[in-house]
């Protein structure tokens, strides 16, 4: 273990992901390094098409680097053989993705469980979890409807609560409101604050400025770049009242 | 130039700008006589986490204000055990007053064209980046959303506070919708 290590929960170094070779090259990923902190919340906005999904696979280990190193909880996940590698994926990382990706054949509680079952809990335990994430994310009176029977809104929670399953390092979100309409994502920025006071830490790439907003730290990306980072956590901004055009 | 002589011209209240809360006092008192402490509870109510700074003391300067201009008339009523023994009604000055203010559709403008004028001008003279001064403003825009939103979650449903908060976070979306334009249109300029 490294002293890095300690605090930060992921930390990538130098990643670079290319497609093609000669004139069809595509730099998707150009010398991205990140660290994230234990229950930290960093959010990664920036055009589409500018690398930031891409990044996302890397950082969770969906697709390898051309280049560089990611550190997942200490353990270098490039240095692993695959069979290792999907183990950590399942106990250590959380998925949350724009279009969900819920099982439609499994009820909503049947898909939260589904994590915990795979990685080896017991069925009793991990029905027990699954119902009390459920009720954390104020479904529980969904538990046995299928995907098909939610509102968007509602399947979206349901794949939240899935991903904390396993109770994660980390739970990386791809997009989690580009599906959602403004009622629904008013829901989910709730459910992002709650998992945040409570120390999850959460990478999340999104154009969603309400979503940006939560964020601890705001990174933004630009043909596969990092070009800017601002500290968004203990910011001033002007008062409430000024905003809302009480104050001259 | 004509703006900023306007501004001026606004007198502050204590940080608060006079003509909002004028107009609201008069508009309160169109339908009954009040006290002075029951217009500051109706603010407080409309206003939730904002209304902090708008203290009775706010109320009762402008009341005296709106008295001296001839738009409210202060009668003392004797009610034992009241410190406020004040009733304000309107005038009819102030009721037309009332009446002006309600029809008025003028709104407070946004104002994207001096940050505008700012990258056009920081561009020609190549003075800054424009996309640094965007991601410089877009990170302030995002703690100011941050801030908004929290108040804005931490509001009960169905509270009127809310509903100005909400505004609130809906502008700064649409400024920072509008920096992204700004983004795109200045990194491809840099080619």
């Amino acid at each position: 273990m490294t002293v890095e290590s300690e605090t930060s929960v992921l930390s990538a170094q130098g990643l670079c992901k290319e497609y093609g070779k000669g004139a069809a090259l595509v730099r998707a990923v150009q010398a991205v390094t990140l660290e994230v902190e234990r229950g930290e919340l960093v959010a990664v906005v920036g055009p589409s098409g500018c690398g930031k999904s891409t990044l996302l696979h890397l950082l969770g280990g969906l697709e390898r680097p051309t280049a560089g190193s990611v550190r997942l909880g200490g353990s270098a996940l490039e240095r692993m053989p695959e069979a290792q590698q999907a183990r950590i994926r399942r106990r250590d990382l959380g998925f949350v993705f724009q279009a969900f990706h819920l099982v439609d054949e499994l009820t909503a509680l049947e898909n939260v469980e589904l994590p915990a079952l795979l990685a080896g809990a017991s069925p009793r335990g991990a029905r027990a979890r699954a119902s009390e994430l459920l009720a954390q994310v104020g479904l529980a009176d969904r538990a046995s409807h299928l995907p098909s029977a939610l509102s968007g809104g509602q399947q979206q929670r349901v794949a939240i609560a899935r991903a904390l399953a396993n109770e994660p390092l980390l739970v990386l979100a791809d997009e989690p409101t580009g599906n959602l309409d403004s009622s629904a994502t008013t829901e989910l920025l709730r459910l992002f604050e709650q998992l945040h006071a409570r120390g999850q830490t959460v990478v999340v790439v999104t154009h969603d400025e309400r979503i940006a907003a939560t964020a601890d730290r705001l990174i933004s990306m630009r043909d596969g770049a990092f070009v800017d980072e601002t500290k968004l956590a203990g910011g001033t901004a002007r008062p409430l009242s000024a905003m809302a055009g009480l104050e001259a | 130039m004509g703006q900023v002589v306007q501004l001026e011209k606004i007198e502050p209240l204590q940080g608060y700008k006079l003509r909002i809360v004028q107009e609201v006092v008069l508009a309160l008192l169109a339908k009954q006589a009040s006290h002075g402490y029951q217009l500051q509870a109706r603010l407080a109510l409309a206003l939730g986490p904002l209304g902090g700074a708008l203290n009775a003391g706010h109320i009762y300067v402008t009341l005296g204000r709106l008295e001296k201009a001839d738009l409210v008339r202060a009668r003392r009523v004797d009610q034992a055990g009241r410190p406020d023994r004040k009733v304000y009604e309107l005038t009819a000055a102030g009721r037309e007053r009332v009446h002006e203010w309600l029809s008025d559709t003028s709104w407070p403008k946004p104002a994207p064209a001096e940050f505008h004028l700012k990258l056009v001008a920081a561009a020609a003279a190549g003075l800054a980046d424009p996309v640094r001064l965007i991601d410089k403003q877009r990170g302030e825009l995002l703690v100011g959303l941050r801030e908004a939103q929290r108040a804005a979650l931490a509001e009960p449903a169905g509270s009127v506070a809310g509903l100005l908060l909400e505004g609130v976070v809906l502008r700064l979306q649409a400024d920072l919708r509008w920096l992204e334009e700004c983004a795109r249109y200045w990194n491809a300029a840099k080619g």
